[in-house]
């Protein structure tokens, strides 16, 4: 395969950027189309991919660009790939940013917002309840997720914390069945 | 504290909620909830789910979106000026990202080997239940307070749900939403639209 040039890699990774909105999930399919074009990762690899980039902490669509550039061009293309991803939402966002402190008190916007906000909170809602369904029917993840939710929310415990125990917890588990 | 130091605790912030993040978007967006709206206060739930709902409206990943986003507003609230401002929302994004782009690099290392093994494994299964219970914490903790051992047990966060318009939009939100199956970005402009015609 021909070496890729790391500004062809920034230049791929700047467009997904800039044109997928909604998010690791919604990314998925445009990452796939632009790289399996370009025969930089093959189909049989991509679901690898995924499975690994939502393992490890972060954000999904970071981690692909880190690790689809790291295939191409080794560390410096994993490096470009994540600029190149996170260039122009990080600009878009600073706009709406100056932007938004001088309009907030405009009445149309308080308006638009009075709206929006009970509308966000409730994406959230349906969301959780979607991730919740993964649960199924196994009683101790509803426990965790239960222990979990009360601790945050009542004790003001980080989530950090539960995170933190759950890992030992899992790794201290799985260790000692399969020392049996 | 000097904004040099501000700068400095919103990296190492940013930083651990970067490492800790398992579960995209939503589970970054629980723990800014919980690290630094109701942690550290330095910002108001109400700005917090304005920031949620143009993280979500915005081209760019939703996570990354939103650190940018908090890292602004928050050298804003400290009375910093543009500069530093933009400075904070940079040194957000990239504290976020930093943790995952190193482990993302130790795992491309061991790519086989890693995805292959039963601890690994083990872990993210154990970890999807936690991660469910942060994300409903986080949404309601946009919507009441709780507050133990004090009379209201729990009250309403009104800047986000001033009166019964707002429990109808979000009502009429949720049904669009897991329902109706619609994306974040119709059902978040459909809210700003009934916003529009309901409120005066």
């Amino acid at each position: 395969m021909k070496k890729v040039s790391l500004w062809e890699i920034f230049a791929v990774f700047a467009k997904i950027g800039t044109f997928t909105i909604g998010g690791g999930y919604m990314m998925i399919p445009a990452i796939q189309d632009e790289l399996s074009r370009r025969h930089w990762i093959s189909d049989e690899e991509l679901p690898d991919i995924v499975a690994l980039a939502q393992g490890a902490p972060g954000l999904l669509t970071v981690n692909m660009s880190i690790f689809a550039g790291y295939r191409l061009r080794g560390v410096p293309g994993g490096i470009v790939a994540t600029l190149g991803c996170i260039f122009s939402p990080i600009i878009f966002i600073l706009l709406i940013a100056m932007f938004f402190r001088s309009f907030s008190d405009n009445p149309l916007v308080v308006r638009i917002f009075a709206g929006v906000r009970p509308a966000a909170v409730a994406v959230m809602f349906a969301f959780t309840v979607k991730l919740a369904k993964g649960n199924g029917r196994c009683w101790w993840k509803w426990l965790m997720s239960a222990a979990t939710l009360l601790l945050i929310a009542l004790l003001d415990i980080s989530p950090i914390y539960a995170i933190l125990v759950t890992i030992a917890g899992a790794l201290g588990i799985n260790m000692w069945r399969e020392k049996k | 504290m000097s904004e040099l130091e501000l700068l400095m605790q919103l990296f190492s912030t940013f930083f651990l909620i970067g490492m800790f993040t398992f579960g995209g978007g939503y589970a970054i967006m629980s723990l800014i909830q919980s690290e630094i709206v109701t942690g550290r206060g330095w910002i108001t739930e109400s700005m917090f789910t304005d920031i949620a709902a143009i993280s979500q409206t915005t081209p760019g990943p939703i996570g990354l979106n939103c650190s940018t986003y908090v890292g602004y507003e928050v050298m804003r609230n400290a009375g910093a000026g543009q500069l530093m401002s933009v400075a904070g929302s940079i040194t957000a994004s990239l504290a976020i990202i930093l943790p995952s782009f190193l482990i993302m690099l130790a795992i491309v290392r061991f790519y086989t080997k890693f995805h292959e093994n039963r601890n690994f494994k083990a872990v993210m299964d154990a970890l999807k239940p936690v991660v469910v219970g942060m994300i409903a914490a986080a949404s309601f903790a946009l919507t009441l307070k709780f507050q133990p051992g004090q009379t209201p047990f729990i009250t309403v966060i009104t800047d986000n749900f001033p009166d019964w318009k707002s429990w109808a939009i979000a009502a009429a939100a949720f049904a669009a939403s897991y329902f109706g199956k619609q994306g974040p970005i119709r059902v978040i402009l459909g809210g700003a639209l009934l916003g529009i015609l309901l409120f005066p």
